[in-house]
């Protein structure tokens, strides 16, 4: 399986600043169908009303969290399939299981590099 | 078998306890937590606001300067513009130290409020106890009052795990995280 570069991708942080980062680097790496939420209501919101082939969200953002968007795109009949990668500061290995046990596809501690993101995107999708 | 001390054994220590609690309210006092309260604390947090801002303008200015060397990269002949574009990754990557530094400050910011509450109650409870010391009400800090208290709500699990980044040397790496991913969630 290769990774259609068309793919809607939605990622969700409460920090302008890593959403244009995020952005710039899918960009590069050569996605250019991406949206932005800055929380987690705002991105569920915004799945229902378009199919996204992949969810790259920040954990840690108020009011509603990366995990708690998470479960519920899991709990979603509609939207449970999606890939999902959580992107964050929260290294814990309690962080991890949770996130896991939750349906996480996959996992990035920030700070990160584009070379990680790739990989960690290809091992979600498929082969650039 | 040692003997309980007597009357006066007892009243000297309660003494010496009443001197202690009444220098400890002296020293408090000397130190004006209003304005610990108000002069510091709202300062720092107000010079944490203010780096969480500069460093966010700046982290902008980075990047706009970026996005005009990638499209003026992205003009130059095939082969050309790689290590342009790679140099340019790596100031979007650096740039992330911006999300790091906004949430260690945020850590801080909740550092500094806990200080202010329990300054507030130790203030409250030497100002509402007796001679000796003996607050009138149980306090947040005496901890949890019912056995309830010990049965964590889904908000306050996913609370806990909200911790941010952590300082170098105690974080996972990527491999570590990578490792207990691929573990399928099993503790280490």
């Amino acid at each position: 399986m290769t990774v259609d570069m068309k793919t809607p991708v939605l990622i969700v942080d409460d920090y302008a600043t890593m959403l244009r980062i995020v952005r710039n680097l899918l960009k590069q790496i050569g996605f250019d169908n991406v949206d932005e939420a800055s929380d987690g209501g705002r991105a569920l919101q915004m799945m229902k009303l378009k199919k996204y082939g992949l969810v790259i969200s920040d954990w840690n953002m108020q009011p509603m969290t990366g995990i708690e968007l998470l479960r519920q795109v899991r709990a979603d009949s509609d939207l449970k399939t999606t890939p999902f990668i959580m992107v964050t500061a929260e290294s814990k290995t309690d962080n991890v299981i949770e996130a896991r046990n939750a349906g996480v596809s996959n996992y990035i501690v920030k700070p990160f590099s584009s070379e990680i993101l790739k990989g960690k995107i290809s091992s979600v999708l498929g082969a650039f | 078998m040692s003997a309980w001390p007597n009357d006066r054994g007892i009243y000297a220590q309660l003494r010496k306890l009443a001197d202690f609690i009444a220098k400890t309210r002296a020293e408090i006092g000397q130190l004006h937590p209003e304005d610990v309260k108000v002069e510091f604390i709202t300062k720092a947090t107000d010079e944490l606001d203010a780096i969480v801002e500069a460093t966010a303008s700046a982290t902008h200015r980075i990047m706009d300067a970026a996005d005009l060397i990638m499209d003026a990269a992205s003009k130059l002949p095939n082969g050309q513009s790689d290590q342009i574009m790679a140099s340019v990754t790596s100031i979007y990557e650096a740039c992330t130290f911006q999300d790091i530094t906004g949430q260690r400050v945020t850590k801080i910011v909740g550092m500094l409020k806990t200080i202010e509450e329990r300054l507030d109650r130790m203030v409250a409870a030497l100002a509402e106890s007796d001679v000796m010391g003996v607050p009138t009400a149980p306090t947040k800090l005496d901890g949890p009052s019912s056995d309830n208290a010990f049965i964590e709500s889904r908000e306050e699990s996913d609370a806990r795990l909200l911790n941010g980044p952590a300082l170098p040397g105690r974080a996972h790496s990527q491999a570590d995280i990578d490792a207990i991913f691929a573990d399928g969630g099993k503790r280490r």
